[in-house]
């Protein structure tokens, strides 16, 4: 199984049924399966701020929802994570491209990179690094442990993560 | 009219319907006209009013109501091309557009200037789009729910606010209790 396929079968086995996206190039792959996958409502939004808001009507709604963003816009997610999806107890996977690390071709991806980590830190966000390609394997748990909790929390996938099929 | 008086004139109409009310005064001024289990107010998170109401009216069959203001929309456009893009037919926007950020201290928006909400939702390919008088606006929103087809009602009112207290409810209560309303209705 590659590593979108094993990420988009532990979202079905999570019951996740409600996604919305922000694209990045290292998604690209995951997006066009969510895309195509008849299982899950794909509604792309123009901003991850938005994203987080029809999270939070899918999940009131019924539908477990999950967002897939770039770590290029935590800055304009800091709100909607502190006054709605936290202040209300809302659970929300948020699946990022984690720019910027070991492998990246663009400067400016960098300059996000050093403060991905240290924003969510501040924002007591759970936070997970996928690396290794095996590291897909962790989705699953991960997700149950999301909704269990009723947090948002983070997965930071990066370049050698997704290394194997770009 | 102010938002407050065309609040007093739909609450018959939206009070069993699930409601999600923007921030602030309009939030407040619901919760202190006919507060109800079917109704989520925003505390905070400015703009996302029509995006919650668009992801919930997308993941269940009940009609929901987002109550926004102009200013709210115009820090969310982002909103009205993924509604026009993904039609929901038990979704109605109604944008109470009253030129100014009430909430604030009544500081003017564009849209008492030479911007129309109508037209822009209109150009994102919103295909419903109404826009009417304050004293229009239950007339036009029995209507659209009657019809069921995604609706944005632009009710354009005078700028002015009513005494209100705060929302004293935990959010994880009115979150609680709108979640198990709806799960009720499903």
């Amino acid at each position: 199984m590659s590593i979108t396929q094993n990420m988009l079968h532990a979202m079905v086995k999570n019951k996740i049924e409600f996604v919305t996206t922000v694209p990045c190039k290292q998604l690209s792959g995951i997006i066009e399966l969510l895309e195509k996958d008849e299982r899950i409502l794909h509604v792309p939004s123009n901003k991850e701020d938005e994203g987080m808001g029809l999270c939070a009507g899918a999940y009131m709604g019924g539908k477990r929802p999950c967002i897939i963003m770039q770590n290029t816009a935590i800055g304009v997610t800091i709100n909607t994570l502190v006054t709605l999806i936290q202040y209300y107890r809302m659970p929300l996977p948020i699946l990022i491209s984690y720019r910027g690390e070991v492998g990246e071709k663009v400067q400016c991806q960098v300059e996000m990179a050093v403060h991905t980590k240290a924003l969510l830190e501040q924002l007591k966000i759970p936070t997970y690094h996928f690396h290794e390609p095996n590291d897909a394997n962790e989705f699953d748990g991960i997700l149950n442990h999301t909704f269990m909790a009723k947090k948002p929390v983070a997965i930071l996938t990066d370049a050698n993560f997704w290394s194997s099929i770009s | 009219m102010i938002r407050a008086d065309i609040l007093k004139e739909i609450i018959p109409v939206i009070s069993d319907k699930l409601v999600v009310s923007n921030i602030g005064l309009p939030s407040q001024e619901l919760h202190m006209l006919d507060d109800q289990p079917t109704n989520f107010y925003m505390l905070g998170t400015m703009g996302l009013a029509s995006s919650i109401g668009l992801g919930l009216a997308l993941s269940q069959k009940e009609t929901v109501i987002a109550i926004d203001g102009d200013g709210s929309v115009l820090t969310n456009f982002g909103t009205l091309p993924t509604i026009a893009n993904n039609v929901a037919n038990n979704f109605i926007l109604l944008i109470i557009d009253n030129g100014s950020y009430g909430s604030t201290g009544d500081q003017p928006t564009y849209t008492g200037g030479k911007t129309s909400l109508a037209k822009v939702a209109e150009a994102c390919g919103c295909e419903n789009v109404v826009e009417c008088k304050a004293s229009e606006t239950k007339e036009i929103l029995e209507a659209a729910i009657q019809e069921k087809k995604m609706t944005v009602i632009v009710s354009k009112c005078q700028s002015g606010n009513i005494p209100v207290p705060v929302i004293d409810i935990d959010p994880a209560v009115i979150r609680y209790r709108f979640m198990e309303e709806i799960k009720a209705r499903n």
